[in-house]
């Protein structure tokens, strides 16, 4: 890093210190409005309803950033699921073939929603709604419409291990980790970041989008295919109908963390923060005791100021 | 005129100035059922001119009486609420819509907010029988009418009400010979109804036949304005030649191999059947009007579009280069710094850093890898090198000015190090300091045996920097001069002549 510190840099910094500060505030919140609040089980359960958002949060980062939408990434993470449990309780397949396997199935899905996107020009929301309903009809082929119980060969990647941290809220740590790297330390990050901004002149300045739009919509299928993976492993168990609707809250964390639904704008780290205040949200709500159409309400909300409150941020730091 | 009749429009003392005054000291008077003229070079301030009578543009010097009131339009709608339109050479139609509800947008005949499609169909009709618009039905779509019928349609739109003053901006741009024919009908009509016009073309043959006296203007400056009878056309190109051109830093280089050979290069009308050279150590400039194919024959070479025939050969090679994509021409060495460097050039939110590397991420990368390192002493070098005036390499690009802008943009092509640089309009909205920096950082690319194919509208400009200058007219190649045997005369003369056939248009 320069020792001057840019704008740019400086405006980066600046939104962690506001997103640590709303996660302490919420925390403080709901502490003082319920004993059970502050336990190390809340956050253990927190912890590990994590993982699978979060990687798919990763994804949609990607893909929001070069102007897109992905909105099969919950079926996708189903059909990734129900993969993995044909693998191991019908062919009996071990974990680390049979999760390869549901990436891969992750990786199609996204492959073909970004061919065909970038084939004949449509709009990646268009084809991606299209992707959902293929993929969530997928898994209930796959899975005849019910649920495979797996049992104990998968739960570990779940289980609290230390300090009540799951092997699985690790690897999508490291996960966010790599995709902040990738996206500001590779050139395929500079090339998102670019064909968001303005993708004809990356076109004159001799880069073809076409193939990078491709990659991050198949990147972004591995990971709702990891998700599934994380999702069948805490269930013990692959749902056809797991995920409905999860891609909106997906949606919802990344644009939290400040990602520009039109493209250009966002960080993976911040998204991580958006995705714990979406977790914190519900786990919190719940505790209080507040109803499921409160806690809808709420989260509506939240969503809402967020972007109000980013919006207003970016206008500021472009007046500065 | 015994009784001193105000006149429809009189401009005393009209100015405007942006950044430079683009307009200055204007004098005009126009009377009602009059037809007059106003041409000029690119950029002699024709389009201002127009746009400060229409009221999109707010004058900083001078005033304006209207049929002897005094007239300072706000805004374009207080400009036509009192009867002064312009047809601009945009279509401001809306395609989806019917033809009957672009005419009547802002006045919809209604009855609680349901449309009265009868009395829609019938007010339209009406107008466009006022123009002698019958063959196209009033519930066309728009977007499905040819932009000759679109034309009419939105000169019938300004039309309708009390229309004093219309401003036609280069309205045959777009039209075929029978809707020219047409249109100049409309005009007679219209001058019949006592509505006065100003006619805004480069077509020099149209405008003996329909104006009655022509206006000509250069640098932002009246020149003057002569009954059209009066003046030949190589009067009026004449009288649109400005001062004579200091001649250009002298530079001694030699020229070298032929670096681009462009053969029969062609696409749509557009660019037809071009050919030119450019060799290792020259500057070649492309002179012509705005839609005389410029832009486009830069954008063919470079592949951004595709050609419909033609080759490009580089490198003094026999065989020809198979360009398919920006990518592949700057694989091979061909460098375009675009038109318009908003759109087409700069990523505005990102850095300078960012936008100096862009295309040649490979200087700057290993396997992958970014190093921001070297990145931002690249364009440390840079913004040393060209004097871009800027906080860091890290601030957004958009934050700076036009000319330090397009030395970013520069910066981008410098470093990739292209044998071949294209440069459509390098200096566009760039100051005259930023101007001069530009011109010497392209002669000392030219010194170091690059071939520079420079686009400009600015005579003056590519007269001082070229060492030769081919002009392009109605897509085609019209004149090829070297230093010394060009004059502003012969290339404007070149320019226009894709436009003064007088046989097309007598024809019918």
């Amino acid at each position: 890093m320069t020792k001057t510190q840019p704008n740019w840099l400086r405006a980066t910094f600046g939104s962690y210190i506001g997103f640590v500060l709303a996660i302490a505030a919420m925390i403080v919140l709901f502490g003082s409005l319920s004993e059970y609040f502050l336990t190390t089980s809340t956050f253990t359960t927190i912890a590990n309803d994590i993982p699978a958002i979060a990687v798919m949060a990763v994804g949609m980062t990607f893909v929001l950033i070069i102007a897109g939408i992905d909105l099969s990434v919950g079926s996708v993470m189903a059909l990734a699921g129900a993969t993995i449990g044909i693998a191991m309780t019908q062919w009996g397949w071990s974990l680390l073939p049979a999760m390869f396997l549901a990436m891969l199935v992750g990786v199609g899905c996204g492959f073909l929603t970004g061919m065909v996107s970038v084939a004949w020009r449509l709009p990646t929301f268009i084809v991606s709604l299209g992707m959902l309903e293929i993929a969530r009809g997928g898994a209930y082929i796959a899975t005849n419409s019910r649920t495979q119980y797996i049992g104990g060969a998968i739960d570990w990647l779940s289980a609290p291990l230390l300090g009540g941290i799951s092997p699985a809220f690790m690897l999508a740590f490291l996960i966010v980790i790599a995709g902040q790297l990738l996206l500001t330390r590779t050139v395929l990050g500079r090339y998102m970041i670019g064909i968001g901004t303005n993708e004809e002149a990356m076109r004159l300045a001799g880069i073809d989008p076409r193939p990078i739009k491709v990659l991050v919509f198949a990147l972004t299928g591995a990971l709702a295919g990891l998700a599934g993976v994380f999702q069948t492993s805490r269930l013990e168990a692959a749902d056809p109908n797991t995920g409905a609707g999860i891609e909106l809250q997906v949606i919802a964390a990344v644009v939290i963390g400040g990602t520009s639904l039109m493209g250009g704008r966002g960080s993976v780290v911040n998204t991580f923060f958006g995705v714990l205040i979406i977790s914190l949200l519900e786990a919190g709500l719940a505790q209080i005791g507040a109803s499921d159409p409160a806690k809808r309400i709420v989260t509506g909300c939240v969503i809402i100021a967020a972007v109000v409150l980013d919006g207003y941020r970016s206008r500021q730091a472009r007046r500065a | 005129m015994a009784a001193p009749i105000p006149p429809l429009l009189r401009l005393r003392g009209m100015g405007k100035t942006y950044v430079t005054p683009v307009l200055a000291d204007v004098d005009l008077d126009l009377a009602a059922g009059e037809v007059l003229a106003l041409t000029g070079e690119n950029g002699a301030g024709k389009s201002t001119l127009s746009k400060l009578i229409a009221g999109l543009v707010s004058p900083t010097h001078g005033e304006m009486q209207l049929n002897g009131q005094a007239y300072a339009p706000a805004s374009r709608t207080a400009a036509e609420a009192l009867g002064v339109r312009m047809v601009m050479q945009e279509l401001s139609l809306i395609p989806t819509l019917t033809v009957a509800e672009n005419l009547l947008l802002e006045r919809l005949p209604h009855r609680a907010g349901l449309i009265r499609r009868k009395e829609l169909h019938a007010l339209a009709e009406r107008q466009m029988a006022a123009i002698g618009l019958t063959d196209i039905r009033p519930d066309t779509l728009v977007g499905e009418l040819g932009v000759g019928h679109q034309q009419m349609v939105e000169i019938a739109r300004n039309l309708v009400g009390d229309c004093k003053l219309l401003i036609l901006d280069e309205p045959t741009a777009m039209l075929t010979d029978r809707e020219v024919e047409r249109l100049f009908e409309q005009i007679v009509l219209l001058k019949a109804r006592g509505v006065g016009l100003i006619y805004i073309s480069h077509r020099l043959d149209e405008l003996q036949r329909i104006a009655d006296r022509v206006t000509v203007l250069r640098d932002g400056r009246h020149i003057d304005t002569q009954p059209m009878a009066s003046l030949s056309q190589d009067d009026i190109v004449r009288r649109m030649v400005g001062r004579d051109v200091q001649e250009g830093l002298a530079r001694q280089g030699q020229l070298g191999q032929p670096v681009l050979r462009v053969e029969n290069l062609s696409r749509a009308e557009a660019v037809q059947q071009v050919s030119l050279t450019v060799h290792a150590g020259e500057i070649v400039g492309v002179a012509g009007l705005v839609g005389a194919g410029r832009t486009e024959l830069l954008r063919l070479i470079f592949g951004a579009d595709r050609k419909d025939g033609g080759d490009v050969y580089l490198n003094n090679s026999s065989s020809p280069a198979r360009i398919g994509s920006p990518k592949q021409a700057i694989a091979q060495g061909i460098g375009l710094i675009t038109e318009d460097r908003k759109r087409e050039g700069l990523l505005l939110g990102l850095p300078i850093a960012l936008n100096t590397t862009l295309a040649y991420l490979r200087s700057v990368s290993r396997r992958g890898w970014l190093s921001t390192g070297g990145e931002t002493q690249i364009a440390r070098r840079y913004i040393d090198e060209l004097g871009v005036r800027c906080q860091s390499p890290a601030q957004a690009v958009g934050e700076l000015s036009g000319g330090n802008q397009q030395k970013v943009v520069l910066a981008r092509w410098l470093h990739r190090d292209c044998q071949v640089l294209l440069l459509d309009e390098p200096t566009r909205g760039v100051d005259i300091g930023a101007r001069e920096d530009i011109y010497q950082r392209m002669a000392q690319e030219a010194d170091a045996g690059k071939g520079l194919l420079v686009v400009s509208s600015d005579l003056r400009e590519l007269m001082q920097i070229c060492d030769r200058i081919v002009v392009m007219s109605a897509g085609r190649l019209a004149g090829d001069f070297r230093r010394g045997e060009w004059s502003q005369q012969a290339l404007l003369d070149a320019a226009f002549s894709g436009y003064r056939d007088p046989q097309a248009a007598a024809a019918h």
